[in-house]
Parts: C-alpha cells; sequence; structure tokens
C-alpha cells in the first residue's frame, strides 16, 4: 500500500490534556497501521467550532479557518486537510465553501490574512478522517488489517450531528448512515440494527450553558443504546464521545438511572482489532472503562 | 343465399385448452347441442393459418355467423376480427382452465364449465346479426363553438387548423372573454418568474384572419336540435335576425361567472372603492396604461396592497363555494409583482391559509415572488375596516395571535363558478316528482337556474347535465370534455375552474374530440366507450307501451319522443350501452348485435344439472368495461373461481333486463351475482348512469324472489372496479359459500 | 439601547426584513421560507424555542423587530443543521438563527444573563487570547461567570467530573498556566483585528 499523506488539523480538544487527547493517541496508532502520515498544519488556530457565532460575526468566524487553510496551502502544499473532530472538519469546510460562493468575503479574508504575511487560495480539499478511511483506504484493506476480530461484541453506531450536517460522508443519507455499522462489521463485530438515535444530537454546544435541556438528549441516546442491548457506544465525534461518556454520573443522580455505558471511538475499535494495546488505544483514558474491548485488547 | 344463415364452430386446443379439456366433446356439444353446422379444431386458432381457416369458411362455403371457442372475447381482437360475419365467443382460456386447478377430482366439473360456454356461445351468435349501420348517418364537417373567449378561440383556431369549417358563437360584441381584460397572465415558461404578455390579442387576431372560422357576435343559441352529424343550431343576434346552421359536433366553452363578494360583509366590498376583486384589479391596472396603479376611490397611487386569499371558497357556509378554484394564489403572486413592476417600492402582502401553487411551474413562480420581496403571511382574514387607509385585521396563523396591517388597497381572491345552463335533471326532477310537494321544491330548484345556453331540443332538458357544483358532468380522468350529450363537448373553466393556459389545453383536447364525433356521425359509428360499434337500437312499434322509461333512463338523453310518444332513438346521439333495452318492460328494444335474446338465451342454455347432482348453477352479469376484464386479470393471475359459476359480459349494468334474472331464476339457477362500476358523484361507470339505473333497477329484485318464496341472498349486486383482481373472483365464490349455507334452489326442472 | 441599533432603526424604518437581509449572516434568504414547519418538528430542542425558526421569519416579515432581536429562542440552537438538511427550501437555518443571534448581540438586544451568549461570548474570547481554546480556564470562568460563590457550589457539583478527566489525563492543570496557544500570536491577532474592523465597516455603512 502506498504511503498516504495528508495535512492535519487536529483542533483544540486534541491537544495534549485536553478532553479528546484519547482519540488524537488512538488515531496515531491507527494511521500507523493504515500506512497514513499525518502532518500537523504549522501553528494552526482554533475554528471556532458553532458557538462561536455568539463572539464572532461572520467574517471573523470564518477567518479562523481561513488562517489555517492558507498555513497548510503554504506548508503542505498539495496535500488535502484532513480533520478528525467533527466541528473542526464542519467549520473548515463551511468556510471553504462560504469564500467559495462569496467573493466579498473571500477579498475581505485575504485583506485580514495579509496582515500577518498569508494568502488564502481555498484550493485544497476539506476533508473528515472517515472520508479518508472510506474513499481512500476502504473497507477491505481495512478488514484485512483485522487481526484481532472484534468477536462478541455488540456496539451501537452513533454517528451524531456534525460528522453527519449538513455535509456528511457521500453516498450516505442524513437520515440513516450506514458507514459506521458497516466499519463495526468489517472489524468483526456485530453492529446494532436500526440504532433509534443514530443521529440525534448530544446537545454538545449547549452541554455547559444548558446542562439539563444537554443532558436530557444524551439520555435517550444511552437508554437506546440500552435498549438494543449493545455493549458500548461508538462514535465518530469528540463533542459526542465526551458529552454522552462523561455524564452518566449526574444523569444518573437526577434521573435515578444506572448508566455506566462505554463510549468509544471509531479509531480505537480499530487499534484493538489490528491487533493494538489498550494503552496504544487509549483504552486507558476511558472516563468509563471499556471492559470488553480491554479484554480484547489484553488476549 | 344472401338471408341464408350459416352457422360454423371453431375450437382452439391452443394455451393448454386441448391438454385441459376434451376438445373432441367440445365438438359434439358444438353441433350437437349448439346446432353449429360445422365445426373444426385448431391447435393455434389465432394463428395465421387458423385465421385463414375461418377467411375460408367465410369466402366458400358461406358461413355467415361464427362462433369461436378459445380465450377471452377481449383477447385477440385483432386476429378475430371479421367484419362481415356475426360472431361469439365462448372464453375456455380465462374463463375455465385458467380459473380451475388441474386435478382429477376437478377434471369433471370443469369439462362441464367448457360445455356450458360452448352451449352460450352457441344461443348467443344465433340470435345475432352482423350489424350495418342505419343509413342515417351523414358527415358535416362543420364544427359549432359557444363562447369566444381563450378557450372558444383556442378550440376554433385548432378545429380550423386540423382543416375542419368553424363557427364561433359569442354573447358579447367583442372576442376575448375574461382574458381580454387582464394585463397580463401567470406564466406558462420557463423561468416561470414574470408575468407573461396575455397573447389576447394575436389571438383575436388570428380568429378574424383566418378564413375557415365565422364569428358571430352579440349572439346565442336559440335552437339546437339534432344529433351529431346534423345539429341545426339557429344563432340568433341581439338585434333580432337569426339563421339556422348545420354542425356535426358543438363545443361548449362559455367560460365562468366570478364569485360576487357582496355576500360576505366583513370585507367591506360594498363599502370601500378600494376593496376590489381579483378580475376588477386588472381592470385597474389596463387603466393606469403602464403608470402606476391608483386605488380607486381617490386616484392616489398605490403604496401597500393586501391580498385576501380564498375568499369564500372551499367553505361549508351556505352562500360560498364548497370547492376552491386552485389558481387564486397564483393570481395573486401574478398581480402583487404588478405593484412591484409598476408601482416602485409598493408593500405587497399576500394573506393566505394554504399557498396552493400546483406543480414545478408554481413553485417556481411562488419563490419568484419571495425574491421580489412579496410578503406571504399565513393569516384569516376576519374584517376588513373601510377609511382612507384601509384596516385588514387578520388571526395570524404562524404566531397565532391577532395582527393588524394598513393598506391603500385590498384585493379579494374570488372564486370561479361554471357558466352552465339549466341541468337536465333538475328539469327532470319537475316531471319525475311522486308528489306535488316534491314537484314544487323542484320547480323552485329550477326557478334559480340560470338561462339556457344550447337551448336543445331534447326530451331530457336544454343543456348538459351537471355533476358538481353546476360544472358539466365530466369524468376529468377517464373520459375529459366528454359529457353526456354525445357529440356535444365541454372545455375550460365550465368544466371545473382552471387558468388560461389549462383552458387552451382543454379547448385542443375538446377540438379533437368534435372533430372524432363529426367523423364518427358520418360513418355511423359508435364514440367511445363502444367506438366503432355500428350498432343501434331498435324497437318493436307494436309492442311499445309508450311508458317512456327508455326516454328517461339513457344517460346521453339520445332518445327524443314523437308526438305520440314513442321513442325516436337519434342513433348518433346513442353510445351504446343499453340501458333503454334493459329499462323497457316490454322487452322491445333491442341491437343487432345485443338484445334480449342474446343473453336471455346463453342463461337459457347452460345446463342446470338436478338438484341431488348437488351441482349449483350461478349466473354473472359482468360489466364488459370493468367487471370483465377484472375477471380476466385474476384469471391470469391464476385465482381460482367456483367451478358452478358461469359468466356473461353484459355492455352495462344498466342494460340488464329484469327478465334475465326472473328466467334464471325460474330455470333453477342458484345464485346471481351483478357487477357493474362505481356510481354517483365518483363514477366510474363508462356509460355515467347506467351502471346507477342498474343497480336501482336490481333493488326491486326483491319482489320477484319473494313472489318466487326464494332467500334474498340468492341475488347480490356490486360495485366493481377494473382493479379488483381479487375481490371480483371471490364474490363471485361468496355466492357459492351462500348457496352451500342456504341450500340448492327448488326450481330445478 | 445601542448607538448601533437606533442606527439601524433609523435606516430599516419600513422593513426588518431589508435589514436583516443586509446585516444578518444569511439573512437574504429569510423571505424564501414557506412556512411548512420542517424545521420546528426537526429541532432537537424544539420544545425549548418561544418562537420555533419559521416563526421567527414570520415574525421577521411581520416587521416584529424588537420580538425578534430580543428572542431567547435563536440561543436555543445546538448547531445540530437537522433543519438545513430537511428544509424542503433549502434555507440555512442553522446559519440564520446564529446570524441572528449574533446580530442581537451586536446591537445589545440579547435578555440579560442568556447562559449560551454568555458561554459564546467566553468562548470566543477564550480562544481569542491565544489562538486556540483552553478548555481548563474555559471551564473555570463559566463556572464561576455568576460570581465566586456560585462558582464554588458548581465547581463542588462539577468536581466529579473534572476528577474524570483529570485521572484519564483529558484535563491538564497546567494548562492554568499559560497553556497550548498560537506560536506566531501577534501574527495572529492583527489578522482578527482587521478582520473585526471590516466586518463592523460593512455593518456601520449599511446603517448609515
Amino acid at each position: 500500500m502506498a504511503k498516504k499523506e495528508y495535512s492535519f488539523y487536529p483542533g483544540c480538544s486534541s491537544q495534549q490534556g485536553a478532553s479528546s487527547s484519547n482519540m488524537q493517541k488512538s488515531v496515531e496508532t491507527m494511521c500507523e497501521e493504515l500506512d497514513v502520515t499525518l502532518n500537523q498544519i504549522p501553528d494552526w488556530n482554533c475554528c471556532a467550532a458553532s458557538i462561536g457565532y455568539g463572539g464572532g460575526g461572520e467574517l471573523p468566524r470564518l477567518t479562523l479557518s481561513a488562517r489555517n487553510i492558507a498555513l497548510s496551502e503554504q506548508h503542505n502544499t498539495g496535500q488535502d486537510i484532513v480533520a478528525t473532530c467533527a466541528a473542526c472538519w464542519l467549520a473548515t469546510r463551511e468556510a471553504a465553501e462560504r469564500f467559495h460562493e462569496d467573493d466579498g468575503l473571500m477579498a475581505e479574508t485575504n485583506q485580514a490574512l495579509a496582515e500577518a504575511g498569508l494568502k488564502l487560495k481555498n484550493e485544497t480539499p476539506i476533508r473528515h478522517m472517515v472520508e479518508v478511511l472510506i474513499e481512500d483506504i476502504g473497507y477491505d484493506t481495512i478488514g484485512g488489517k483485522v487481526q484481532r476480530p472484534l468477536e462478541g461484541l455488540k456496539i451501537a453506531g452513533y454517528v451524531g450531528c456534525q460528522t453527519n450536517r449538513p455535509f456528511g460522508i457521500a453516498g450516505e443519507s442524513f437520515e440513516n448512515p450506514m458507514y459506521l455499522d458497516k466499519l463495526v462489521e468489517t472489524l468483526g463485530a456485530d453492529p446494532v440494527k436500526n440504532y433509534d438515535k443514530k443521529v440525534q444530537c448530544c446537545g454538545g454546544a449547549l452541554a455547559f450553558s444548558e446542562p439539563e435541556k444537554s443532558q436530557d438528549m444524551i439520555k435517550t441516546i444511552i437508554e437506546s443504546a440500552y435498549d438494543s442491548s449493545a455493549d458500548m457506544i461508538v462514535t465518530p465525534c469528540p463533542v459526542c464521545q465526551m458529552n454522552v461518556e462523561i455524564y452518566q454520573d449526574q444523569i444518573n443522580q437526577r434521573h435515578n438511572t444506572k448508566f455506566k455505558m462505554p463510549v468509544v471511538y471509531y479509531s480505537q475499535l480499530m487499534d484493538v482489532a489490528f491487533g493494538r494495546s489498550a494503552k496504544d488505544s487509549a483504552l486507558d483514558q476511558q472516563v468509563i472503562k471499556a471492559g470488553k474491548l480491554e479484554a480484547l485488547a489484553k488476549k | 343465399m344472401a338471408d341464408e344463415k350459416k352457422f360454423a364452430g371453431y375450437i382452439c386446443t391452443g394455451c393448454g385448452i386441448g391438454e385441459r379439456l376434451d376438445a373432441g366433446q367440445l365438438e359434439t356439444i358444438a353441433t350437437r347441442d349448439g346446432k353449429m353446422q360445422s365445426c373444426r379444431q385448431h391447435e393455434m386458432l389465432c394463428s395465421k393459418e387458423g385465421v385463414q381457416t375461418i377467411r375460408d369458411d367465410i369466402a366458400n362455403e358461406g358461413v355467415t355467423h361464427i362462433m369461436i371457442a378459445a380465450c377471452s372475447r377481449r383477447a385477440k381482437v385483432e386476429a378475430f376480427n371479421f367484419t362481415e360475419v356475426a360472431m361469439s365467443r365462448a372464453n375456455l382460456r380465462e374463463g375455465v382452465i385458467w380459473v380451475r386447478p388441474d386435478t382429477d377430482e376437478n377434471r369433471e366439473t370443469t369439462q362441464e364449465m367448457a360445455d356450458d360456454y360452448i352451449r352460450m356461445a352457441c344461443a348467443e351468435v344465433k340470435f345475432m346479426t352482423q350489424p350495418t349501420g342505419s343509413g342515417e348517418q351523414e358527415l358535416n364537417k362543420q364544427i359549432l363553438v359557444v363562447g369566444g373567449g381563450i378557450t372558444g378561440m383556442t378550440a376554433a383556431l385548432e378545429t380550423a387548423a386540423a382543416g375542419y369549417p368553424v363557427h364561433i358563437v359569442e354573447k358579447s360584441g367583442v372576442l376575448g372573454g375574461h382574458a381580454g381584460g387582464y394585463y397580463k397572465s401567470i406564466p406558462t415558461r420557463s423561468p416561470y418568474a414574470e408575468p407573461q404578455d396575455t397573447g389576447i390579442s394575436q389571438m383575436i387576431a388570428d380568429v378574424e384572419a383566418n378564413d375557415s372560422i365565422t364569428v358571430h357576435l352579440n349572439s346565442t343559441l336559440a335552437r339546437t336540435e339534432g344529433a351529431p352529424g346534423r345539429f341545426n343550431a339557429e344563432i340568433a343576434t341581439e338585434s333580432g335576425s337569426s339563421e339556422t346552421l348545420s354542425f356535426g359536433a358543438i363545443i361548449q366553452a362559455t367560460g365562468f361567472k366570478l364569485y360576487d363578494p357582496s355576500a360576505l360583509p366583513q370585507y367591506a366590498y360594498d363599502k370601500s372603492a378600494d376593496v376590489v376583486t381579483n378580475e376588477e384589479l386588472e381592470g385597474l391596472v389596463m387603466q393606469a396604461d403602464g403608470g402606476p396603479i391608483k386605488r380607486p376611490s381617490d386616484g392616489k397611487a398605490v403604496e401597500s396592497v393586501a391580498f385576501v386569499q380564498n375568499v369564500g371558497q372551499n367553505s361549508t357556509e351556505e352562500n360560498e363555494l364548497p370547492y376552491h378554484s386552485g389558481i387564486g394564489d397564483m393570481i395573486a403572486i401574478k398581480q402583487a409583482m404588478y405593484f412591484k413592476e409598476l408601482n416602485g417600492n409598493c408593500d405587497t402582502t399576500i394573506l393566505f391559509d394554504n399557498l396552493r401553487t400546483p406543480g414545478a411551474a408554481g413553485e417556481d413562480f411562488y419563490r419568484a415572488g419571495q425574491q421580489k420581496m412579496i410578503t406571504f403571511s399565513k393569516g384569516a382574514v376576519t374584517e376588513v375596516v373601510p377609511g382612507s387607509t384601509l384596516e385588514v385585521k387578520f388571526k395570524d396563523l404562524i404566531l397565532n395571535d391577532d395582527a393588524t396591517m394598513q393598506c391603500d388597497l385590498v384585493v379579494l381572491d374570488v372564486g370561479m363558478m361554471p357558466n352552465t345552463g339549466p341541468d337536465p335533471y333538475a328539469q327532470l326532477a319537475v316531471e319525475e316528482a311522486e308528489d306535488e310537494a316534491e314537484k314544487e321544491k323542484a320547480r323552485a330548484l329550477l326557478e334559480n337556474a340560470p338561462p339556457s345556453i344550447l337551448n336543445l331540443e331534447y326530451r331530457q332538458g336544454t343543456d348538459l347535465p351537471h355533476l358538481k357544483y353546476g360544472f358539466t358532468d365530466s369524468h376529468f380522468i377517464c373520459f375529459p370534455y366528454e359529457t353526456r350529450r354525445t357529440g356535444i363537448y365541454a372545455a375550460g373553466p365550465t368544466r371545473r375552474p382552471m387558468d388560461m393556459r389549462q383552458a387552451a389545453d382543454d379547448a385542443a383536447g375538446a377540438a379533437m374530440k368534435a372533430i372524432q364525433a363529426a367523423e364518427n356521425a358520418g360513418k355511423g359509428r359508435a364514440a367511445h366507450p363502444r367506438s366503432g360499434d355500428l350498432s343501434f337500437p331498435s324497437f318493436r312499434k307494436e309492442g311499445c307501451t309508450q311508458c317512456k322509461r327508455c326516454t328517461v333512463e339513457c344517460p346521453f338523453g339520445a332518445i327524443n319522443e314523437d308526438e305520440k310518444r314513442y321513442p325516436i332513438f337519434n342513433e348518433a346521439r346513442c353510445r351504446r350501452c343499453g340501458t333503454c333495452m334493459g329499462a323497457c318492460p316490454v322487452r322491445v328494444i333491442s341491437f343487432e348485435n345485443y338484445s334480449v335474446d342474446t343473453v336471455g338465451q346463453q342463461i337459457k342454455n347452460v345446463e342446470v344439472p338436478e338438484e341431488w347432482d348437488e351441482k349449483p348453477r350461478i349466473l354473472v352479469l359482468a360489466c364488459e368495461n370493468d367487471a370483465y376484464p377484472a375477471l380476466d386479470q385474476s384469471a391470469m393471475n391464476g385465482v381460482e373461481i367456483t367451478q358452478w359459476a358461469r359468466v356473461v359480459p353484459v355492455r352495462c349494468l344498466g342494460s340488464i333486463s329484469l327478465s334475465w334474472i326472473t328466467d334464471s331464476l325460474n330455470n333453477g339457477y342458484d345464485g346471481i351475482v351483478l357487477m357493474g362500476c362505481q356510481k354517483g358523484e365518483d363514477y366510474q361507470c363508462h356509460f355515467v348512469k347506467g351502471s346507477e339505473m342498474g343497480l336501482e333497477r336490481m333493488s326491486k329484485v326483491g319482489d320477484t324472489l319473494q313472489t318466487l318464496n326464494l332467500e334474498p341472498e340468492r341475488v347480490a349486486s356490486y360495485e366493481v372496479a377494473i382493479t379488483d383482481i381479487q375481490r371480483a373472483p371471490k364474490l363471485i365464490n361468496d355466492m357459492a359459500e351462500t348457496v352451500q349455507n342456504i341450500g340448492m334452489s327448488p326450481f330445478k326442472f | 439601547m445601542t448607538e448601533l441599533n437606533t442606527a439601524m432603526i433609523e435606516q430599516y424604518r419600513n422593513s426588518f426584513l431589508q435589514e436583516v437581509e443586509a446585516n444578518v449572516e444569511e439573512g437574504e434568504w429569510v423571505k424564501m421560507c414557506m412556512q411548512c414547519g420542517v424545521c420546528a418538528g426537526s429541532c432537537p430542542l424544539g420544545n425549548a424555542w418561544e418562537h420555533p425558526p419559521q416563526e421567527i421569519f414570520m415574525m421577521i416579515r411581520a416587521g416584529k423587530r424588537e420580538a425578534v432581536l430580543s428572542s431567547d429562542s435563536m440561543w436555543m440552537c445546538t448547531s445540530c443543521y437537522n433543519c438545513i438538511s430537511r428544509c424542503p427550501r433549502g434555507l440555512p437555518i442553522t446559519h440564520i438563527m446564529h446570524g441572528l443571534a449574533h446580530y442581537a448581540q451586536r446591537l445589545g438586544l440579547v435578555p440579560k444573563n442568556q447562559p449560551t451568549q454568555r458561554f459564546a461570548q467566553m468562548f470566543w474570547q477564550n480562544l481569542n487570547k491565544k489562538g486556540r481554546v483552553n478548555e481548563l480556564k474555559l471551564g473555570l470562568s463559566l463556572y464561576f461567570m455568576n460570581g465566586f460563590g456560585e462558582g464554588v457550589k458548581t465547581s463542588l457539583k462539577m468536581k466529579d467530573i473534572g476528577l474524570g478527566m483529570l485521572k484519564t489525563k483529558r484535563m491538564a492543570v497546567t494548562e492554568a498556566f499559560g497553556g497550548h496557544g498560537v506560536k506566531d500570536l501577534s501574527g495572529f491577532q492583527k489578522i482578527m483585528k482587521k478582520a473585526h474592523e471590516l466586518e463592523d465597516a460593512r455593518i456601520q455603512k449599511s446603517g448609515n
């Protein structure tokens, strides 16, 4: 397999000591196995996510992404930008599209970038890691790498919002995307068919400001996984992963439930299936331990 | 030699018939019981060779009547097309082998079924004559168009373009109709973003320049009599002069009237000059002559306008329209665009309840309106308060609160009402009323009826029958433009509410139908649905009791009465449904190829086994348009039908003679199933009222059963659709079960 | 009432819709709503909106400026994009809601103590400070946004979560002192300053 290189945009929460550093770790392991090189965009900045709208107007918000794309075009010339975080991917791609549609905005953002000697060409495809897996690598190759099939695991594939809408993965529907289930199947596990809350919002953006509203949504996502006897939830999105995982105790207190549902990343499943250790798969960074997956990793 | 009848039978053994049935026995039945003078078998009768065998017999042996025992009469019609002889078909394939299981224990009853169908077909053909037409027919290519609006003019231009001369009779002094007074029309071309020129002036010029079109302005029809091919219409002018011309067919394109909003005081239509109908607004725009539209009260250029949609439409209230015209919202968008075009930055608000902008064109036009900053508000207007500035009070249906807006002008979206003559059935109702009180009621209704348009000298009344809400009768999917007056076609908004584009399409369709009707009349052929049938009803005058059932029940008003109240059949108006034949209590009406005998003899020639044989017989009379094809379909799908059933196709349930029912009960049939089409306002009957007439007649069968001391369940009538391919056989099988439960008929001799 | 707000009222006396078209991100789409309500039915927080999107659109067209801009509703958006993917007219509803919320904030019309607005503002400030979000500081400033006493209570309530994150190395105390950031901070800040200036100028211009 030819080595694949991408211009990588990790995002704030993937940094060391940040909330999805576990995703970063497991993605790095996954890329080693798949012979993929990720070249970080030098000196990248925050994308402002979606919640950035409150403080930042259209131009300042989009200019954050413009800077990242410009840096990538300057230093990682010719490489597609790849993000692992749904919000980073969405914000960057949205910015790129808006600049394509609106020449005025494009001119203004370049005026701003010029202050630091940067220039946006906006010629770079902005892609999600899942797209790389499906389109550039393919299920067959991934299946071929499996050394330790995840047999006996029933997994609810939780796609969430921003990996799925408004762009989504080519060929998938917004209402019932199937790629996560296909991936789970490729790794030898048993995907939950018709997982009811597959694309339900977890309320991530409002987790801090409207915790009760957000946790009510999280509750339905976990409940539905229990209803279909899932051993764990898998997701591609760091906001989803954190939200669904870490508030379970609070939900238990408020609703008198006994949730203890592990929530892992697709990359962690792949690492274990590819034969890597629990540590390489960042399973030690689970707040709710994924016991069955860890047990497999020890085999 | 020519008068001598020679009968020949042909039995096909293809498609599995030969394997499933004893063809030799069938042949014996045909010659011995059926009295066929000759009978041949062929392994594929519909093949070139098979058909040639029959042709040779006709040419060389002088065969005049043939009985073909093969597939359904609806199959292989191109192959078995022998116009010079009378022909019957025994349905051994769809009627017998495809509906019965191929097992040993069923072999006997399957053969018996086939034997009976042979007997029936032989009996039928014996009473048939190959129709030749009456000689009454004549070809008159001239077409009359009533109404000179967009529909009438389009119909005239289309007719003329096809090479048929046309006369337009227009009541007013100008051509153009409503559309003649419009500024612009709803767009008919992509991108559907702007109102477009109505094209009316050009159309008027085209009509006037066309040598094949004669226009009669300020004229009406004083009298119309005759039939397709020979309509005589007296065209009277306002000045009192008149001339009578002859036409092959007529198109009624009399358009619409607008609902009068005076009946709804909440809109202040009578109180403020600045409240106008959508049609009146067109007048204001024309007056503005390219400048800003001015409000009527003081001539101020309009700076804000509110369109109130759905005024008095889709309503259950009395004095309002129970239907929606469907185009008012497109008109409002068009007219709001007038203001955007002519009145600068005019505020335009469309207050709608449900916005109806059908089709891709409608959606594009709606979006174009939004792009032009027309405000669309979902709101129910409760009151318009008159004043120097009008105040429109409405309930905002999205925000669920009471709102008010100020504007210079209010435009009311009022509905279209058909411009039709009085309903013949309202006229007949007076005559048919059973007591004086009912008669009075019917008369009162008639007094409110509009004046006649066609002034037909028809037994059943002066104009086209209505269906719903006063629109002329027409099945909008199956038979558009058709009316219940053969050779007279309705087009445009007299038929249903529609816009100019639809009216023009309608006109073209009606023009083609009118030409077809004139041509058919010239050849003595029936119009749809028995297209091409040359038979026509005749009656035995000496037996007629002048009871008028036939003249009253004919769904097409085809039959007039002479001075002595004997029927005059008007062959060219007749659709050959046979409702007159079924209605006749003394059975004197018949067609050459369809009569009380052609069916009655089939019924009589079925072999009815003795009671102790425990082989019941169920007679099925199935409409040839829907029920019979449904049964053919179910046979193709291998749905079983009871071995006791014997199915006879009829032209229409309306043609069923009560004598067939009484005769079959007397002959020992154990059950009877009647299958006609859906009746009523949503009718599917190809003869519109035939099925209804038939079912009405059958509701009186109870008396007959009572006289015979038979159970009422033995006769069942159903409305069956062509899609009922599972249900139709089930209804027959249900009757077999009923017979099983109540026992065999005691009338088996 | 802010000066800008007064200027805007003056300028768009007749048409709030025109004001929205000129000043709100993707605002030119508002007129294209056909009031089907699919957005309202698709919103995961639908019940929390006093006015669901199609109502907001209707209110804009009806000129209810004050009611729209001081509404709490847009701040309920979770940015799930369900409304965008389902809108039969293809309106970028999520963006319009964000745009309206931002415009309301710019004019100073947001209801007092709207929690999402405050969080969004902190988030924006936090990321602008060093070019990257400092999750620890963001969390702490959030807990203490209603004063020290409230902050201690909230922190206590959240302490288990914080501990869980610390234990799994998904939160680092070191972030409290400096932490991650872009290297070319001055360049970054110059870019952002210019972007703000350009945007402010555009809106000021529309108000004159």
